[in-house]
């Protein structure tokens, strides 16, 4: 009885061990890959055309979705905060809160999160189809690297037009929350912007570029790498394109964390 | 040209390749037969060291392609092309683009050049027509051609053919196998085909080897190979042309 327990418990922390040493190499193995990608960007001069596909592809997924979420972030965020400011009669100052909210974090957060659902999910499946169906091992054949025809032009793009959406977003939702302090909060255009620009400088610029450039590296890095990994057919590429999407929002929403505390103390 | 010696292959507990040993001559035409799942496409990746044996040792042009380093497999690959069992050619590329893809990506060739060089291969393959669909756009018969188009542009020495006629109608099929014929007259090409095809087997092989459970059960010239007394070589044989026989039994007794 007790020995079975015992053994019952050795196995089990033995599982959980392998399992820990199974995610540890994933992302040692993830993180070469993308260093690897980073090696090869001067191969984007050669492949420009692929990479400017690339960037239609990002833009073109991304758009309307971006769009109509950063307008509705920004008019939530004025909403909740400009009533709560409101009870101390300090609603004027709810575009300091929408703007600084929006550029340390909402902006990035926001942008990523439909990065990885729309464009890193289908990096994954269309990886992930390429390495069931022969492809990847076609590129081996060829003597081409599939890390760098396939990963790096993905990353460059992404590496553009993240921090460029992220910009969009903040300045729609900043918009999005002007709308909402005229419409609800009586506060005007001029007095929300002021508190705006007041809010707006160097440190927020590029703390939100910075953080939009880490996030766009983990999502292709994350994306790509299980669809490398795909295994068994039709059924591997659709968990493969599933774990790509949930990875991706827990990485980004930690690695938001940590970078906004490694700047704000 | 080609040797594998006791070579055993297991993805997790299932032998695939158990103690597999063949040799192929320099332009040789070797055919590998056999029931489907016993291997054959393991054997093939083996060669162009996509796969790493558990044991044994193989050697190709001379080289052993055990722990090669990367700038080894380079050179190897440069002499060996393969035909994927599906075509394998990138979706967002038309056919053009998929054939140029090896000169683009891994010579310094002139753009000029690489595309007389594509026309005269698709020529070749009769997919003129065909340069500027996509993949998705056209038959499976075309996409394998597609495949071989370009495969053959790097002028391989050594040729591998994953069912190259599967799929295919018989006049398409018969096509392949000349095609299979010219290159090695042409250009004294060595190559190994998997096929279920026996028809083909016979045709284009010089000599045929019968894969099962991961071993060679005969490996013999066509003439032998249909004499074999191995019954499962002969079962194997019987499959494929006992209809024709059963058809001309059931005409001869209308
Ligand atoms: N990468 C792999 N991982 C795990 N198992 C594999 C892998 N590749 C092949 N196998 C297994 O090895 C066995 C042989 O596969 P292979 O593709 O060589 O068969 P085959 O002889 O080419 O069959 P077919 O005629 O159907 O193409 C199969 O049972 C397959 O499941
Ligand atoms: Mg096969």
């Amino acid at each position: 009885m007790e020995a079975g327990r015992y053994r019952k418990m050795k196995k089990g922390i033995e599982a959980l061990g392998l399992q820990v040493l199974d995610h540890v190499s994933c992302v040692g193995n993830g993180v070469r890959m993308v260093l690897s990608a980073f090696v090869y960007l001067p191969y984007c001069i050669k492949a420009r055309k692929e990479v400017l596909r690339q960037l239609i592809l990002c833009g073109q997924k991304s758009f309307g979705v971006t769009s109509t979420v950063a307008l509705f972030t920004g008019m939530i965020l004025a909403l909740q905060s400009g009533l709560l400011l409101k009870a101390y009669g300090q609603e004027m100052r709810v575009g300091f809160i929408v703007a600084q909210t929006m550029f340390r974090e909402m902006g990035p957060f926001m942008t990523a999160l439909i990065l990885a659902a729309s464009v890193g999910s289908s990096m994954a499946a269309l990886i992930g189809t390429m390495k069931v169906s022969q492809e990847i091992s076609a590129l081996e054949v060829m003597s081409i690297d599939p890390v760098k025809f396939l990963v790096t032009p993905r990353l460059m793009a992404m590496m553009i037009m993240c921090p460029v959406l992220t910009c969009y977003t903040d300045l729609l939702g900043i918009l999005g929350g002007g709308f909402v302090a005229y419409t609800q909060l009586d506060v005007s255009w001029s007095n929300y912007f002021e508190n705006v620009r007041f809010m707006l400088n160097e440190k927020e610029l590029y703390v939100g570029t910075f953080k939009a450039w880490v996030f766009a590296v983990i999502i292709v890095g994350i994306s790509c790498y299980q669809g490398f990994v795909t295994q068994n057919g039709a059924v591997g590429v659709g968990l493969a394109t599933k774990r790509s999407v949930v990875t991706n929002f827990l990485v980004v929403l930690v690695v938001g964390y940590i970078i906004t505390r490694l700047f704000y103390q | 040209m080609i040797t594998f010696s006791h070579v055993t292959k297991s993805f997790r507990n299932q032998r695939v390749l158990d103690d597999l040993s063949f040799h192929v001559e320099k332009g040789e035409t070797f055919m590998i037969v056999g029931p489907s799942g016993t291997g054959k496409s393991v054997t093939l990746s083996h060669i162009i060291g996509l796969i790493q044996p558990d044991s044994g040792e193989i050697t190709v042009n001379g080289m052993t392609l055990n722990n090669l380093k990367k700038e080894e497999l380079r050179a190897l690959r440069q002499k060996v092309g393969m035909l994927f069992q599906g075509g394998a050619l990138l979706n967002w590329m038309n056919i053009f683009d998929n054939v140029a893809l090896p000169l683009r990506e891994s010579t310094n060739m002139p753009e000029k050049e690489i595309r007389e060089k594509v026309r005269s291969v698709l020529d070749i393959l009769g997919l003129e027509a065909a340069a500027g669909k996509m993949p998705s756009e056209i038959s499976g018969g075309m996409m394998k051609r597609a495949g071989l188009a370009r495969a053959l542009i790097t002028e391989p020495a050594i040729m591998l053919y994953d069912e190259p006629t599967s799929g295919l109608d018989p006049v398409m099929s018969r096509r392949i196998d000349s095609l299979i014929g010219e290159m090695k007259l042409k250009f004294a090409m060595t190559s190994v085909v998997v096929t279920h095809d026996l028809v083909s087997a016979l045709n284009v092989g010089d000599k045929i080897a019968l894969l099962s459970g991961g071993r060679v059960l005969e490996c013999a010239p066509p003439g032998e190979f249909l004499e074999s007394r191995n019954p499962v070589v002969r079962s194997f044989i019987d499959s494929q042309f006992s209809i024709k026989k059963e058809f001309a039994k059931a005409i001869s007794e209308r």
